[in-house]
């Protein structure tokens, strides 16, 4: 048996990246970002307020949390709508109870099913930024261009219809793009997106709009997500929070050593962490972010608008 | 395809001739950072795809991008602190994406070793001429980069042909990190008939494979490191036993992973009576004082030659 030839060859065998869309950097060896006040690390607390329809097509793969019994698949469909209905609930009271600010990462199709609790967030103040039309339009290499102009379009137009702000931040269903993703978000006016998971801090990424069209990356951890470490990895609550304490601390020290500001992203998921045997856990870690000195709770935006600040 | 390589003789763990380690020790101990370069579009190998998602992978990507980006500087720092040097199983092409991370490692003395080119470039289907120039090529970079003449060998993403073993060999090398069958050196059989060693690389406590594949906690891991490391030191009273860490700063060096891992780390270095090895300098001593008694046809007891098929 014998391999194509192009198995040999590396084209992109250079310095950098094998692409063009960012610029080879490391973190440790980055010009230091303070954060406002002096504090040591960034808090974004990323709420998903998610629809999962029952007929989910799965193409070309179901959403993490998606139906995955034969339709129609009310187990799961009814878990997940029970983050907007009770989760979501006993998440903003815990996020307010400890003063921790919330972004909310919303699907498009959320504004028309339950447009009240739009009203609601929109009315406390905080961000929303988009996350795609429904967790099945999953953004893909394989996708048509036009389909994914017209997904993202619909998702904004609803959302800064909705809510009145600006909508500029954007994380995709399953974190999954396009060749095209970031090229589009920013023909749509969207400013930074959460989907490329490589750094700790915010960096800028190219599109093909050139220079006047650069999308800041703010990566959304997936390890430290409570879908991936509660649902996909079966840790319990309270391993979930310790995990999430033990980042905190950790970035605060490193922080405070190295004079570099940090950045912890947390995504959460009301239909996970809203059950009643897990909201503990999550106040826990509220609990624990409020308490540490030199935490800032922050919106994704502000975050981003601090880091920006501070570019060339 | 064949049922056994006869890549080496029995010998059970209590019918060995006692190894003897520098200085004494009971128990050689080495760890081994994977540095590696994932591509984001590469060839379809016909046997194995690089990525589960659609090209391009953002998340899966991303992940590995992370160890480059954040991830090695941080492991450096612990490694430093406790005297640790890393052996390093490396995509050679790493050395012409981020020379920065091998110069970082060559300033601290650290072994290189072949990883291959990338690690999203596998052997399956290869022939032996392509086996061999792919071998070739990641000795040669890390020779033209680093001054090392490299001894070891782990195959990249642990895709192996029948003849990988006997193509490492060609090209100068001296030990295997592949093969999982033991904790101690083992002679290994190779066409040339050169002297060449299997050493303990423990796919067990590969942080990859505890966070990825089991999707442990990591406090979890860390006792993981505590017990192997209790069980093969006191063992090591009879003969000299070999611990390894392989580790991914993608995985490892998480905020959220480093203090439990730093944790284990201070507990297996606070013993005395240990070496703190590399690859090669376990190799080159079992090589130097044991691979002949081993290989010898009458060598010691438990002569266990007489598989199917016979020797080679």
């Amino acid at each position: 048996m014998t391999l194509d030839a192009d198995h040999l060859r590396y084209p992109n065998r250079r310095q950098g990246m094998d692409h063009d869309r960012y610029d080879w950097s490391m973190l440790a060896a980055r010009a230091p970002i303070a954060w406002p006040g002096g504090a040591h690390v960034a808090l974004w607390v990323n709420v998903a307020v998610q629809f999962f329809p029952l007929d989910q097509a799965g193409k070309p793969f179901p959403p993490p949390g998606g139906m995955s019994t034969p339709y129609p698949d009310l187990r799961h469909f009814t878990l997940r709508d029970y983050g907007n209905r009770v989760g979501i609930v006993r998440c903003l009271e815990a996020l307010d109870a400890f003063g921790i600010r919330p972004t909310f990462a919303v699907n498009g199709a959320v504004a028309g099913r339950c447009p009240t609790l739009i009203e609601r967030l929109v009315a406390r103040g905080d961000e929303i930024l988009a996350s795609s039309w429904h967790m099945d339009t999953v953004h893909h290499g394989d996708m048509d261009a036009v389909a994914e102009r017209e997904l993202v379009d619909r998702t904004l137009t609803t959302l800064r219809e909705r809510t009145g702000q600006p909508v500029e931040g954007w994380v995709s269903p399953a974190g999954s793009q396009s060749h095209r993703t970031p090229d589009i978000l920013v023909e749509h006016g969207v400013r930074y997106m959460g989907d490329w998971i490589n750094d700790e801090l915010p960096y800028a990424f190219r599109t093909d709009a050139g220079e006047a069209g650069e999308i800041v990356a703010l990566p959304l951890s997936l390890e430290l997500d409570d879908q991936f470490l509660i649902g996909a990895s079966l840790h319990s609550e309270w391993e979930y929070a310790t995990q999430v304490k033990d980042a905190c601390d950790y970035l605060v020290a490193e922080a405070a050593a190295t004079g570099r500001g940090r950045l912890l992203a947390l995504s959460v998921h009301p239909w996970l962490l809203g059950q009643p045997h897990r909201i503990g856990a999550f106040e826990s870690v509220l609990e624990h972010l409020a308490a540490t000195r030199g935490v800032w709770s922050a919106s994704a935006s502000e975050i981003v608008a601090a880091w920006r600040d501070q570019q060339d | 395809m064949r049922a056994d390589l006869d890549l080496y003789r029995y010998r059970a763990w209590d019918e060995r001739l006692p190894i003897r380690w520098p200085g004494g020790a009971r128990l050689a101990f080495w760890v081994a950072p994977n540095i590696e370069f994932y591509e984001l579009e590469p060839p379809a190998n016909p046997a194995r795809r690089a990525w589960p998602r659609p090209v391009p992978d953002v998340q899966g990507y991303a992940t590995r991008d992370y160890g480059n980006r954040v991830g090695h500087m941080r492991m450096m720092d612990l490694l430093d602190r406790y005297g640790v040097r890393g052996s390093v199983s490396l995509s050679a092409a790493m050395c012409d994406h981020h020379p920065e991370i091998i110069e970082l490692c060559a300033s601290r003395g650290w072994e290189f070793f072949s990883h291959g080119i990338y690690n999203t470039r596998y052997a399956y289907g290869m022939d032996e001429a392509q086996e061999r120039a792919m071998i070739e090529d990641s000795v040669d970079a890390i020779a033209r980069h680093t001054g090392q003449r490299c001894a070891g060998y782990l195959a990249p993403a642990l895709t192996h042909t029948e003849r990988t073993l006997d193509l490492f060999a060609e090209a100068g090398g001296i030990y295997t990190c592949d093969l999982f069958h033991d904790d101690q050196p083992t002679p290994v059989r190779v066409r040339s008939g050169k002297p060449f060693v299997s050493v303990p690389y423990s796919l067990e406590l590969n942080d990859t494979i505890a966070y990825v594949v089991n999707r442990i906690e990591p406090r979890r891991y860390g006792e993981m490191i505590r017990q192997a490391f209790d069980r093969l030191y006191r063992e090591g009273e009879h003969g000299g036993t070999v611990m390894c860490v392989p580790l991914h700063a993608y995985q490892v060096a998480h905020p959220h992973r480093i203090r439990a891992f730093e944790e284990a780390l201070a507990y297996v270095v606070g013993h005395e009576n240990i070496w703190l090895a590399t690859g090669r300098e376990i190799a080159e001593h079992y090589i130097a004082h044991y691979h002949d008694l081993d290989t010898a046809p009458a060598g010691g007891i438990g002569d266990g030659d007489a598989g199917e098929g016979g020797t080679p």
